[in-house]
C-alpha cells in the first residue's frame, strides 16, 4: 500500500488533536516530541516502550551527568564557523548569517561551549554517500560548521541558505529547509540535537519531523527570525535563533566558569 | 519567537529536540572518537556492543557519546577531544596524553561500536559508571543510559538507581565481562531486553 501525503496529514492531525485533548484534560505542556510518533515512520522500531526511569538530580550533586565535557580553542579553527570558506571556491547559493544565544532554562548564557551544525547545500543535497536525492553536489560546500559560544552565549555562522529536499517517509515527502544543530550545556543532561527552520516555509504543515513537536508554541521556537540588523551589507541575509537547553544542571558548578 | 526574552523566566522555554537524521556523517563523528584513554594507560578498558531496534536489527546509522570520570572519580575539565588542524582544516585528534572523558562513536555497518576509555571511579552515592547517550535516525529525542561494570557486587547493590530496578531490567545496565579488560554493552532501543533509559529532573 502506498503511503500518501494525505495519509500522513491525517495521522499528524490525529496526533495533534490527541495532544490538545491531553492538555485540555490537565496534562502538562510537552516541549519535546514523543519518541513514539508514527507519522515519522523511522521512529516506529526505534522508540522505547518502557517509560524512562526518572533520576532526581537534587539527591546527589556528584552525578556524572551533572557535569559536561569541555571544548576549547584547540577544538575549532578560525574558519570553522564560515561554511562558505572551507574550499577553494565559493559555494553556490544565497549567503546567510545565522546567530543567536545559547541559554539555560534560567535564561543565563552558556559560555565557551561547542555548537556544531550541518546542512544540505543550496540545491537540497547533503554531501553524504547514502544521500539518494539526485540534486547536484557543490564541490565548494560540505555543509559542516562548528564554533564556541562567546561570553554572552552568542554563536555565529556564515553559510548558504539550504534547499528543501525530498525523502522517503511517504510518497512526495519533502523536508522544509533546515540546519541541524548539536549543542552542549554545562551539564550532560542538557545535551540537545535539533533543527532550525526558516520563517514562512510552506512545507511546515506537511513535515512529520517538525510536526512531531505537537505543541504549537514549542514548534515556533524551532523557526529562526529574519533579522535585518544581522544582515551584512553587500554580503548576506541575517537570521536570529536563540536556543534554550532543557534539563537540570548544577548551578554551583557554573560559578566562575 | 526565537529571540528569547531573558527578563521573564516564563518566556525562557526549551528549544524542542529533533532527530539527528541520517546525514550527520561529515559533521559529528571524528577520527579516534572512541580512543578516549591516554595511550598506554594501565587502567584502560574496552567497552563495545551493538545498537539494536525493536526487531533486534542493528542500527548502522546511530552514534553514542560516552562521558565518565577518571579512575579516581574525578570528572575531566580538559578540552581537546576534537583538536583541529588549522593548516588543513582537518582533524588532529586527541593528543594521546590528556584524558577528556568524552568520546563520540558511530556504529559501523553492523551496528557495532567500541571505545577504549579509563575505568571510571566512584562518585557520590553511585557505583562507578559511564554515562552514555544514544542518537539515531528515527530517534526524535536522544536517550540516556549508564554502563555499570560487573565485579564489585557490593557497590552495585548499593547503587541508588540499580536498587530501584527489577533484576531483569537492572541487568541491562551492567556490562558483560569479556576478559582482559573488555566489556560488552548492547543497547536495545525497544522490545525484549529493552535497555533502561533515564530521565533527569
Amino acid at each position: 500500500m502506498t503511503l500518501t501525503q494525505h495519509d500522513i496529514d491525517q495521522e499528524i492531525a490525529a496526533e495533534h488533536a490527541a495532544y490538545e485533548k491531553r492538555v485540555a484534560d490537565g496534562a502538562p505542556v510537552e516541549h519535546h516530541p514523543r519518541r513514539d510518533y508514527a507519522p515519522y515512520r523511522s521512529s516506529v522500531l526505534r522508540h522505547p516502550q518502557q517509560p524512562p526511569i526518572t533520576i532526581d538530580v537534587t539527591k546527589d550533586p556528584e552525578l556524572v551527568e551533572l557535569s559536561s565535557p569541555a571544548f576549547g580553542e584547540r577544538d575549532i579553527t578560525e574558519i570553522d564557523n564560515d561554511l562558505t570558506r572551507q574550499h577553494q571556491g565559493e559555494p553556490i547559493g544565497e549567503r546567510i548569517t545565522v546567530s543567536g544565544r545559547l541559554l539555560d532554562r534560567d535564561g543565563r548564557p552558556i559560555r565557551g561551549q561547542l555548537v556544531e551544525i550541518w546542512q544540505a547545500n543550496s540545491a537540497g543535497r547533503y554531501a553524504h554517500q547514502r544521500e539518494q536525492h539526485d540534486a547536484p553536489l557543490d564541490p565548494h560546500f560540505t555543509g559542516v560548521g562548528r564554533t564556541l559560544t562567546d561570553d554572552a552565549g552568542f554563536y555565529r555562522f556564515t553559510t548558504v541558505q539550504p534547499g528543501p529536499y525530498p525523502w522517503r517517509n511517504h510518497v512526495n515527502a519533502w523536508r522544509p529547509a533546515h540546519i541541524h544543530f548539536s549543542l552542549f550545556g554545562s551539564a550532560f543532561t542538557q545535551r540537545l540535537v535539533t533543527q532550525m527552520y526558516f520563517p514562512n516555509d510552506p512545507l511546515f504543515p506537511y513535515d512529520p519531523i517538525l510536526q512531531s513537536v505537537t505543541d504549537d508554541a514549542a514548534r515556533q521556537r524551532l523557526v529562526a527570525t529574519y533579522d535585518h540588523s544581522l544582515s551584512v551589507p553587500e554580503f548576506s541575509l541575517g537570521y536570529h535563533w536563540d536556543i534554550v537547553l532543557d534539563g537540570p544542571h548544577a548551578t554551583w558548578i557554573e560559578e566562575g566558569r | 519567537m526565537t529571540k528569547i526574552d531573558t527578563s521573564s523566566p516564563e518566556s525562557v522555554l526549551p528549544t524542542p529536540s529533533h532527530t539527528v537524521g541520517p546525514f550527520y556523517g561529515y559533521a559529528l563523528p571524528f577520527p579516534g572518537g572512541g580512543d578516549i584513554a591516554p595511550i598506554g594507560h594501565p587502567d584502560t578498558i574496552t567497552v563495545q556492543g551493538y545498537v539494536l531496534d525493536g526487531e533486534g536489527k542493528p542500527l548502522p546509522d546511530a552514534f553514542v557519546e560516552l562521558w565518565g570520570p577518571d579512575p579516581d572519580g574525578n570528572l575531566p575539565t580538559t578540552d581537546g577531544s576534537i583538536r583541529r588542524d588549522p593548516a588543513t582544516g582537518g582533524y588532529l585528534g586527541r593528543n594521546g596524553v590528556e584524558f577528556t572523558g568524552w568520546g563520540r562513536i558511530q556504529t559501523d555497518a553492523n551496528g557495532h561500536w567500541y571505545a577504549h576509555t579509563l575505568r571510571p571511579g566512584a562518585r557520590g552515592h553511585s557505583a562507578p559508571y559511564l554515562s552514555l547517550c544514544v542518537f539515531a535516525r528515527g530517534l526524535l529525542v536522544h536517550l540516556f543510559t549508564r554502563i555499570y561494570l560487573p565485579g564489585d557486587e557490593a557497590a552495585l547493590a548499593a547503587d541508588p538507581l540499580l536498587a530501584r530496578l527489577e533484576p531483569v531490567r537492572r541487568d541491562t545496565l551492567i556490562a558483560t565481562d569479556g576478559g582482559n579488560g573488555t566489556y560488552r554493552f548492547d543497547i536495545r532501543l525497544q522490545g525484549e531486553g529493552e535497555t533502561v533509559f533515564l530521565e533527569f529532573q
